[in-house]
C-alpha cells in the first residue's frame, strides 16, 4: 500500500492508530517526489530530504514519550510560495523575491506548525499570484498531472498539481479571483476559498488586499474541513480577520443528504461561452444535488457579466499600491549600478517584475491616476456594490448557489499567453464570489472526453463554510469522481 | 474613452517607477488598450447614488491594543537587505554628489 495515495483523513487515521510512523510517511512521500516532481514541477522550493526525515524522527521520538497526536501531526503538506515561512525562502514566483527568506511565519503557517506537520516545500504560482495558469512564474510552469501538455490552473497551480499528483496530502493556496478554485477544478481536487476574514492574511504576500484569502486544496471535502479547522480564526495581526465563533467544520461533513437546502442556479453562469462538456457535467451534478434532497431554483444575478471588468480594475488598483513596496531598499532584488535612488527604484522594478505583473501594475496605476480615478476605480467600486447586493438578495431566497468553476476544462500550455484578456475571461465564474467575499468551493464533477477534470462550484453566505462543505460532501459521497486519479506518464 | 497612447503608457510607467524597453512600449499600449476597451463596458452601468465598496470585511475592523511588544530584531530586519551598514539600509545617492 502506497501511503501517498491516501487522503489526509486516511493517513491521519493510520498514523494516530500507530499503524505507521511519521518516518514511514516521510519516506513514502520522498520517494513519490523523486518519481513525479521532475515531470510535474509543482514546487519552487523543496525542503531538504534530511530535514524532512529528521522532523519525522523527532515526531516519532516525541510520541514514544507522550502518545498525544494532533490532527496534522506528521502530515506532508505543500504551501503556496506567497505565504511566508520563516527560514524557508518565499519567492512569489518572482525574480523580485527569488532569494527572500522571511523573518517570520504567516499566521496560518504558525498554526500549522503547532501540529508538527511535515512541510514538504513551497509550491509554484503565477508571479505574485497574478495569473490563471502558473505560466507567469519566473521558475516556469507546473504541469497538469492529468495531461502534462495542459495548464494546472492558477495561480495556486503548484498546490493543486501537488495534491493531484500525490506530492503532498494537502496544501494551502490563496484565492484573489479564483486562484484556489480554478486550479482545483483543472487538477480534479477540492479547493475551498473561505469567507473574506475567516482566515488571517498576516504573512500572505499582499496582491489585492480586499480580495485575498488563504484556503485549503485537498483530495476530499473532509480533508478541506480538517485543514480549515486549523487555519481559520481571528488574528490580532490582521484587522480584517473576523472575530467570530468558529464551528468545528468537520461536523459539517457527516450527513450525506442535503434535505431542506434550497440551491440556486444562477442563469448567467450558464450562458454564452460555457463549454458544452462542462455544462453537461454541471447539469448532471445539479441533478444529483436534487436527488440528495436539495430544492433547485433558478435565480438571476444580472451583474455577473460586469464582474471581470470590475475585478480587473479593483485588483490591479490594489496591486499597484501593494507592489509599490518592492523598491530594492529593504529586501528582495536590487538592480546594480544605479546613479541615484530614483534610477535604482526604476531599474529594480523593471528587472525584478515579469510582464504580467508590470501589465497589472500599469493598469492599476492608470485606473487610479488623476482624471481616470472616478471613471475607472470609482466606477468599479460602485459596480462591486451592485454585485454584492444581488448576492444578498438571492441569498434571501436560497441557501447555496451552484455553478461551473471555469467555462472550459484546462487549456494547453502557451495557448493564452499572448492574449491577457482571454486569460482573464477564464475567471468569470469565480470572480463574483471574490468581489463579495463569499465562501466558495470547487469539487470534481467529471472528466472531459480527453480526460481533463471539470469542477463544480458551490457558493454560500458569508461565514457559512459549514453549509458549503455539507453540500459539497454530500455530492462527493454520492458520486465517485474522487476515486479517479491521474496516471502520470513519463 | 478607451484609448491609451504610447505616450500615456510611458507616463503611467513612470508613475509606477517602471522603465519600459522600446519593444515593451507598443506591446503594453496594445494590450492595455485591449483590456481598457473591455472594461469600458462599466461606463454603461447606472450607478448613480450607489455607495462605493472598498472592503467586504463583514465586520468592523478590530484594532488590537496599542501596547508595547517584542518587535523584529535589527539583525533579522536587515537580513534580507540588498545592502546594509551599521544597522542601516544603504541606498544610492539621493541628492547627487
Amino acid at each position: 500500500m502506497s501511503l501517498f495515495k491516501l487522503t489526509l483523513k486516511e493517513l491521519q487515521g493510520k498514523f494516530t492508530a500507530g499503524e505507521i510512523s511519521a518516518v514511514d510517511i516521510a519516506r513514502s512521500y520522498l520517494l513519490r517526489l523523486n518519481q513525479v516532481e521532475p515531470k510535474i514541477k509543482a514546487y519552487i522550493t523543496l525542503t531538504p530530504k534530511e530535514t524532512i526525515l529528521q522532523q519525522a524522527k523527532t515526531i516519532d521520538d516525541g510520541l514514544k514519550a507522550w502518545r498525544k497526536t494532533q490532527p496534522l501531526m506528521g502530515m506532508p503538506l505543500g504551501i503556496k510560495d506567497n505565504i511566508c515561512t520563516e527560514g524557508i525562502r518565499t519567492t512569489c514566483g518572482s525574480r523580485m523575491l527569488e532569494n527572500f527568506v522571511p523573518p517570520y511565519d504567516a499566521t496560518v503557517v504558525g498554526s500549522l506548525r503547532t501540529h508538527q506537520p511535515l512541510i514538504l516545500g513551497k509550491t509554484n504560482l503565477d508571479e505574485f499570484a497574478m495569473g490563471s495558469s502558473t505560466e507567469h512564474s519566473v521558475f516556469g510552469p507546473s504541469r497538469n498531472p492529468w495531461n502534462q501538455k495542459f495548464i494546472p490552473g492558477g495561480s495556486s497551480g503548484g498546490s493543486a498539481a501537488a495534491v493531484a499528483a500525490d506530492e503532498c496530502v494537502a496544501a494551502l493556496g490563496s484565492d484573489t479571483g479564483g486562484s484556489i478554485r480554478q486550479p482545483a477544478a483543472c487538477c480534479g481536487v477540492v479547493g475551498l476559498k473561505p469567507t473574506y476574514g475567516r482566515v488571517s492574511r498576516f504573512g500572505l504576500v499582499a496582491f489585492a488586499s480586499s480580495l485575498d484569502q488563504i484556503g485549503p486544496i485537498t483530495k476530499t471535502v473532509t480533508d478541506a474541513a480538517i485543514l480549515l479547522n486549523v487555519i481559520a480564526g481571528f488574528d490580532p495581526m490582521d484587522a480584517t480577520s473576523a472575530n467570530r465563533e468558529l464551528p468545528d467544520f468537520t461536523k459539517a461533513v457527516k450527513k450525506k443528504d442535503i434535505k431542506k437546502l434550497i440551491i440556486g442556479v444562477p442563469r448567467e453562469y450558464f450562458s454564452e461561452g460555457l463549454d458544452t462538456e462542462v455544462s453537461e457535467k454541471v447539469q448532471d451534478a445539479i441533478q444529483v444535488l436534487q436527488e440528495l434532497g436539495g430544492t433547485i431554483r433558478e435565480v438571476t444575478l444580472p451583474s455577473t457579466e460586469r464582474a471581470i471588468a470590475t475585478y480587473y480594475l479593483i485588483a490591479t488598483a490594489e496591486a499597484s499600491s501593494n507592489l509599490a513596496r518592492y523598491d530594492g531598499v529593504r529586501y528582495g532584488f536590487r538592480a546594480k549600478e544605479s546613479r541615484d535612488l530614483a534610477e535604482m527604484y526604476r531599474s529594480t522594478r523593471s528587472q525584478g517584475f515579469g510582464p504580467e505583473v508590470k501589465r497589472r501594475i500599469m493598469l492599476g496605476t492608470y485606473a487610479l491616476s488623476a482624471g481616470y480615478y472616478e471613471a475607472y476605480y470609482g466606477k468599479a467600486q460602485a459596480v462591486r456594490t451592485l454585485i454584492q447586493r444581488e448576492f444578498d438578495a438571492v441569498f434571501q431566497e436560497v441557501d447555496l448557489l451552484v455553478s461551473p468553476v471555469m467555462p472550459t476544462p484546462a487549456f494547453q500550455l502557451g495557448e493564452r499567453l499572448d492574449d491577457p484578456l482571454q486569460m482573464y475571461l477564464s475567471d468569470i465564474y469565480t470572480i463574483p464570489a471574490s468581489l463579495s467575499g463569499l465562501p466558495a468551493i470547487s469539487v470534481p464533477c467529471g472528466l472531459s472526453k480527453i480526460g481533463l477534470p471539470i469542477g463544480l462550484q458551490l457558493m454560500g453566505r458569508p461565514f457559512e463554510e459549514a453549509m458549503v462543505l455539507r453540500a459539497a460532501y454530500a455530492y462527493e459521497q454520492a458520486t465517485d469522481w474522487r476515486m479517479k486519479r491521474p496516471v502520470i506518464r513519463s | 474613452m478607451a484609448s491609451i497612447t504610447q505616450k500615456e503608457v510611458e507616463h503611467v510607467a513612470q508613475l509606477a517607477r517602471l522603465d519600459l524597453t522600446e519593444a515593451e512600449k507598443p506591446m503594453f499600449a496594445d494590450q492595455l488598450n485591449h483590456i481598457l476597451s473591455y472594461v469600458d463596458q462599466l461606463q454603461g452601468v447606472s450607478t448613480e447614488g450607489v455607495p462605493l465598496t472598498a472592503s467586504v470585511a463583514h465586520e468592523e475592523p478590530v484594532l488590537r491594543e496599542d501596547s508595547p511588544r517584542e518587535c523584529l530584531p535589527v539583525e533579522k530586519a536587515l537580513a534580507n537587505a540588498p545592502e546594509s551598514h551599521n544597522g542601516f539600509f544603504v541606498v544610492p545617492n539621493i541628492l547627487g554628489k
